[in-house]
């Protein structure tokens, strides 16, 4: 308990950026992974080649290969400067929407072929057969997925304290520092983790419960 | 068929590689920096005179070491000066490296034959005390808190917060001009916590990385304006790059550079006192100072020993 509540000043504030990081790259990864599996199931070959060219680099580079890359690799080409945290969230958004995107992907596949043949003879567009017959229904059977590469990013964002976030990654090399009994700060850092996850997962039991598709 | 061919072809490929490696390994001089030290200060280091008959009873760990028959020393491996790898060669070289030598010969343990292991900051604690290295000597500073933890021998060396800045930067002069400047340390590090703790500069200028030298990149591509730690670690890197890197120079803490121990080894601790105490007395500690440190120009000050 002590080593909890004598750095409090660690625990919480850290806490708090691992939860910024988490819900702005989860909304960029969730944008961007939605688009990229529009572009996958596109009629447009190069869409779709784009699409896989994305998918395939991002997927198979490891995640802190991704990080180095926008913190230390992309200031040198002059482009928009980015600072420790956008960077951040940058690498996990480029990194995590390739995941997303897969999984949005298979839940496109879930949708029987003749339902967009039947949008297509009411006239309707490719945009508008995915936006408002496909996709909702391809979401609504992927949640467990999807919240699944919600959670490993949550704990992926841990490998931020490396690229100067303090997160809640970074606690256990301030305990070291101070001379706390490191294993004793690492269970509270898993316990939070822990509460974290509990929440996902609790996002995900209700929206299952409301989102089930009858087949 | 098609398999074989491919498994020929990554055979070959893979031979040409090696060969083209070994070559440029035995063609390339090391680093300037690494090569320097190894080079020309070779001839200048100590040799140690290994003790014969030591014998520690009620020791646990010299036990260890003794039925082992060798030593294995944690240390850092991106200190210039202090502790450094050379990359070429996989020598471990500089200040801190040559007081474990001296610490193992007069233990009785030839220092040719110590494996050194690197171990990062965060790991030092729970390291010594699973016995992964016999001792620990990597700019381990002395705290009370680290007390209750492990123990220390030494001081062997005693160091000071201070900052390393580009050359052509006059505006940084001290802690108290850090204001609005970019200010990079080791994640979690004693140095970066005190500079967050008294506002030394504006919370969303503090960088941290994994590794100093990776502070020291950022310096240079200006994307920081300071690096801060112990004078001791930042003397090393502007005594590798003087064009471009200087060290301000005025220290604002005190950091006392202890040899980390199992907590349990009272036995071990006296010993290792002894064994500094002694190249304090009869100036082996200060030629191993002026082989490594005090090549960066800075006068030596003997440390006092705490004996708890």
């Amino acid at each position: 308990m002590d080593v909890l509540f004598n750095n409090l000043d660690l625990f919480g504030p850290f806490f708090l950026r691992t939860i910024e990081l988490f819900v702005l790259s989860a909304v960029g990864s969730l944008v961007l992974g939605t688009v990229l599996a529009m572009l996958r199931v596109s009629p447009v070959p190069v869409f779709r080649a784009v699409g896989t060219a994305y998918v395939t680099i991002a997927r198979n580079t490891p995640l802190t290969l991704v990080f180095a890359f926008f913190v230390f690799a992309y200031p040198l080409l002059d482009i928009v400067k980015l600072d420790y945290f956008p960077a951040a969230v940058t690498a996990l958004t480029v990194y995590t929407a390739a995941f997303i995107c897969e999984v949005v992907r298979s839940g496109i596949n879930t949708v029987p072929v003749g339902q967009a043949e039947a949008g297509r003879a009411l006239g309707l567009t490719f945009g508008q057969i995915l936006g408002q017959v496909v996709l909702p229904q391809a979401l609504r059977s992927v949640v467990p997925p999807l919240i699944s590469t919600l959670i490993a990013l949550l704990k992926n964002t841990t490998i931020a304290a490396g690229f100067s976030v303090a997160e809640a990654g970074a606690i256990r090399s301030y305990l070291s520092e101070r001379g706390e009994n490191q294993l004793v700060g690492l269970l509270w850092v898993a316990l939070g983790f822990i509460i974290l996850v509990a929440v996902l997962s609790f996002v995900q039991r209700s929206l299952e419960k409301r989102w089930s598709v009858a087949r | 068929m098609r398999i074989r061919t491919l498994a020929v072809g990554v055979l070959v490929g893979g031979l040409t590689l090696t060969t083209l490696t070994a070559c440029g390994k035995e063609g390339t001089p090391s680093t300037p920096g690494a090569g320097d030290q190894s080079g020309s200060s070779a001839a200048a280091l100590p040799s140690y005179p290994v003790a014969s008959g030591v014998d520690l009873a009620g020791s646990p760990v010299f036990a260890k070491m003794k039925s082992a028959g060798a030593l294995t020393v944690g240390a850092k491996d991106d200190q210039p000066g202090l502790g450094q790898k050379d990359p070429t060669t996989g020598k471990f070289g500089g200040f801190d490296i040559e007081i474990a030598k001296l610490v193992s010969a007069g233990l009785g343990f030839d220092p040719e034959k110590i494996t050194f292991r690197t171990v990062d900051s965060g790991a030092r604690e729970q390291t010594i005390a699973n016995g992964d290295v016999n001792y620990y000597v990597g700019t381990y500073s002395i705290t009370d808190k680290r007390k209750a933890l492990v123990s220390f021998a030494g001081p062997y060396f005693v160091a000071g917060q201070d900052l390393l800045v580009r050359k052509d930067d006059s505006s940084i002069t001290g802690k108290d001009t850090l204001k609005g400047k970019k200010v990079c340390s080791v994640t979690g590090s004693t140095p970066i916590q005190k500079i967050r703790s008294e506002n030394l500069t504006e919370p969303g200028n503090i960088v941290e990385f994994q590794k100093y030298s990776q502070c020291v990149e950022k310096l240079l591509s200006k994307d920081v304006d300071a690096v801060t730690t112990d004078d001791a670690i930042l003397k090393g890197y502007a005594s590798q790059d003087p064009d471009n890197l200087k060290v301000v120079g005025q220290t604002f803490s005190t950091e006392k550079y202890g040899i980390g121990l199992n907590k349990d080894d009272k036995v071990l601790r006296d010993k290792v006192n002894e064994i500094l105490q002694k190249a304090l007395d009869d100036g082996t500690w200060q030629k191993i100072y002026d082989a490594t440190l005090g090549k960066s120009g800075s006068a030596a000050k003997k440390p006092t020993l705490e004996k708890y």
